[in-house]
């Protein structure tokens, strides 16, 4: 297991090349309550991954525990070893702040801070010191905005506030502030459920664009979306990861019985 | 309660006798018929207490006996006090021989003026009481009446506060006008002289000698300065420290105790003040070469007054910290930030609406602040920047004028309503912005 090009031949992604994220027995309790049991799975750049399964089956903390957003849950706790890049993140001598920097994440509801657009997307090179001058902070936002597909619509009015925005467009701001810090992963947790199919549909448009630089993992409800967006998905059912393999594979020939009953709507 | 208990049994009556149904149940009434009883009554009553010691008053005068009585001035009013409280039995022995001969008036006149209240309110009380009793039928519909006269009541109550403030604002402005009749607006807001003479003649009043500027100076540099340099990071900080790093334990026990700072009564925070604060700054101050130095002093009150304020600001910062969405404080943490860089550059951003309110309201408490300053700035009007000397606030100043030797109608005196009458409106209008942002800033969250 802890071969990842093994790994990668048993479930069947010869060609994906050494894994981002190599996630290993993981296990989360809150608690005395454990959440996640034992999962163990690789997560490949360039690649979206999604994750499917009904509410309360732990996908969503899962992903958080991807960039250890749920240390600021003080009951949860963490057992198992996820790497990044070979290195184990709550282990090594990575710190909190370093990591989530490599691996930025994107929220269910669209959460800009109550500052203007600039400052939004130049908040997170600001705190990491990534550009020395003011125009190379220029250029930093205009990148991301241009690559979250926002730029053209909000170009003239970089000073309004970016809570003036409108959902979609406050979710594809809150992407372009995630990439700002040029990471190497984005964790989405259900980066759709708040907005009306046009905005759902631009978002995907722009996952779709995304993925051929980072590594992202989604979260989401929709099954559909899942198979629009995704290269590889993930199953999880009560805690536990229950199949995962290509999206193709999964929507028509799913191997387990209780992952065929979630797609066809059995259940869930 | 007679009504009360003769309008159940005639409802009871009713229900047995016509086998009708009731609109209302018996006892709503009974309650009808109390209240026309009662209410009438005592409004009666309360009308006749306010009256009637005029009518005692007048009665007396007409008495032969008040023809000797000076024309006016103290002789004539003291004579008339005296012979009242004789004659109410507050007072026992008789001084004046002039009020001697008034006592038996008097208390005539009392006898007589309260026989008849209390006669007219006993019948008014019954009379409506039977006008209620009358009314009662079957499909008397009782219980929306009381229903409606309960609602009266209560609003009456609601309304005592609002009345008062409104006496209080007249009576001020009232006030006001007279001492602005004597002292031109314009010395009295810009002047930079306070050095009113209780004593002197008010037919002299030298305008120049009532300029409040170093009232409103003092007022300001010690409860919106000194006080604010103290209260705003302290309180911000342990605002910060309580919501964001503090474990739940913790808090629950410190906010609490917190709040209760904000309810030591402000004459104790004075005796700190002055007895420990102040000769411990001069002390410090004289050490180091500040001859100037005043055993009360500025910033001593400032500073006692920032702690006493400390609570205020703690408080509402904290809950406007408190109401941000977690969302924000996630995407700052999502992003990388530190729990420092989080608060300092995405929660308080975010909170300044609501931390700026608790700020002004805290501003407008400093302001009217009086017994700290009583006890430690002192009494002299300086118009100087300088912390270390002795200075003196607007609530200071209306307590020693108020207070003071003068006449009631002596502008000295009246300048402690203009200085309230200042003190009022500025108070009102930051209380007024405050809530303004507070209720916008709430808005915006939910």
């Amino acid at each position: 297991m802890n071969n990842p090009e093994l790994e990668g031949q048993v479930a069947g992604f010869s060609d994906a090349g050494p894994a981002k994220i190599s996630a290993n027995k993981v296990s989360v309790f809150y608690g005395e309550k454990k959440a996640i049991d034992e999962v163990s799975i690789d997560i490949h750049t360039k690649y979206v991954t999604a994750f499917i399964g009904p509410s309360g089956c732990g996908k969503s903390t899962f992903l958080r525990t991807l960039n250890r957003m749920n240390d600021t849950i003080p009951s949860a706790r963490v057992d198992g070893e996820i790497l990044l890049d070979g290195e184990d993140i709550y282990r090594s001598r990575m710190d909190v702040v370093q990591l989530r920097a490599r691996v930025g994440m994107v929220f269910q509801k669209p959460n800009p801070f109550p500052k203007s657009i600039y400052d939004n997307i130049a908040y997170g090179p600001k705190i990491h010191g990534l550009a020395e001058s003011k125009s190379e902070l220029d250029g930093i936002v205009e990148q991301s905005l241009q690559r979250a597909g926002l730029w053209e619509e909000v170009k003239d009015r970089l000073s309004d506030s970016g809570t003036a925005l409108s959902g979609g467009q406050q979710q594809r701001l809150c992407i372009a502030r995630a990439i700002a810090v040029d990471p190497e992963v984005i964790l989405m947790d259900e980066p759709c459920s708040a907005l009306d199919p046009i905005a759902t549909a631009r978002i995907e448009e722009l996952i779709d664009e995304l993925r051929g630089r980072y590594a992202i993992v989604i979260v989401t409800h929709s099954m559909q979306q899942a198979a629009r967006v995704s290269q590889r998905t993930a199953f999880f059912h009560l805690g536990n990861l229950v199949e995962y393999g290509r999206t193709s594979d999964i929507f028509t020939n799913p191997r387990e019985e209780r992952t065929k009953d979630y797609i066809t709507g059995r259940y869930g | 309660m007679v009504g009360w208990l003769a309008a159940r049994s005639r409802a009871w009556a009713f229900a047995s006798n016509d086998g009708a149904r009731l609109h209302s149940l018996p006892n709503y009434h009974g309650w009808y018929v109390a209240m026309w009883a009662f209410v009438p009554a005592v409004i009666f009553a309360l009308i006749w207490n306010a009256v009637s010691p005029n009518l005692v008053m007048q009665a007396v005068l007409s008495d032969p006996a008040a023809a000797k009585l000076p024309a006016f001035g103290i002789g004539r009013d003291s004579a008339l006090a005296e012979a009242m409280a004789v004659a109410s039995g507050h007072a026992q022995g008789v001084f004046n021989p002039l009020a001697r001969e008034l006592v038996e008036p008097a208390r005539n006149a009392m006898q007589f003026y309260s026989i008849i209240g209390l006669v007219v309110t006993v019948i008014i009380g019954f009379a409506a009481g039977v006008f209620a009793f009358t009314r009662l039928r079957p499909d008397f519909t009782a219980r929306t009446r009381v229903e409606r006269g309960v609602m009266l009541g209560l609003l009456v109550a609601s309304l005592v506060a609002i009345l008062t403030t409104f006496g209080i604002v007249a009576s001020l402005l009232f006030e006001t006008i007279r001492f602005f009749g004597m002292v031109n607006p314009i010395d009295f807001l810009f002047g930079t002289q306070w050095s009113p003479n209780p004593m002197g003649d008010p037919a002299f009043t030298n305008s120049e000698d009532y300029g409040a500027l170093p009232l409103f100076w003092g007022t300001i540099y010690i409860g919106a300065i000194i006080a604010m340099i103290v209260a705003i990071p302290l309180g911000l900080m342990s605002a910060v420290y309580l919501t964001q790093y503090a474990n739940p334990t913790f808090r629950k026990w410190m906010k609490p105790i917190l709040e209760i700072l904000a309810g030591v009564p402000t004459v104790v925070y004075g005796y700190f003040a002055a007895l420990t604060v102040a000769p411990f700054i001069r002390d410090v101050a004289r050490s180091v070469g500040i001859a100037s130095a005043s055993s009360e002093s500025a910033i001593a009150a400032g500073l006692v007054m920032g702690v006493m304020i400390i609570p205020f600001v703690s408080s509402m910062a904290d809950d406007s910290i408190a109401a941000v969405p977690s969302a924000m404080r996630d995407g700052s943490l999502a992003m990388g930030a530190t729990k420092s860089e989080t608060i300092r550059k995405v929660l308080i951003p975010a909170a300044l609406p609501g931390i700026v309110a608790g700020v002004m309201l805290a501003i407008s408490r400093a302001i009217g602040e009086t017994m700290i300053v009583v006890m430690a700035a002192g009494a002299a009007a300086n118009l100087t920047g300088n912390p270390f000397e002795s200075m003196t606030t607007v609530t200071y100043q209306i307590v020693a004028m108020l207070t003071g030797e003068g006449s009631f109608d002596h502008p000295a005196t009246l300048s402690a309503f203009a200085l309230g009458m200042v003190l009022f409106v500025v108070t009102l209008a930051l209380n007024f912005v405050a809530l303004r942002v507070v209720k916008r800033y709430r808005e915006a969250y939910e």
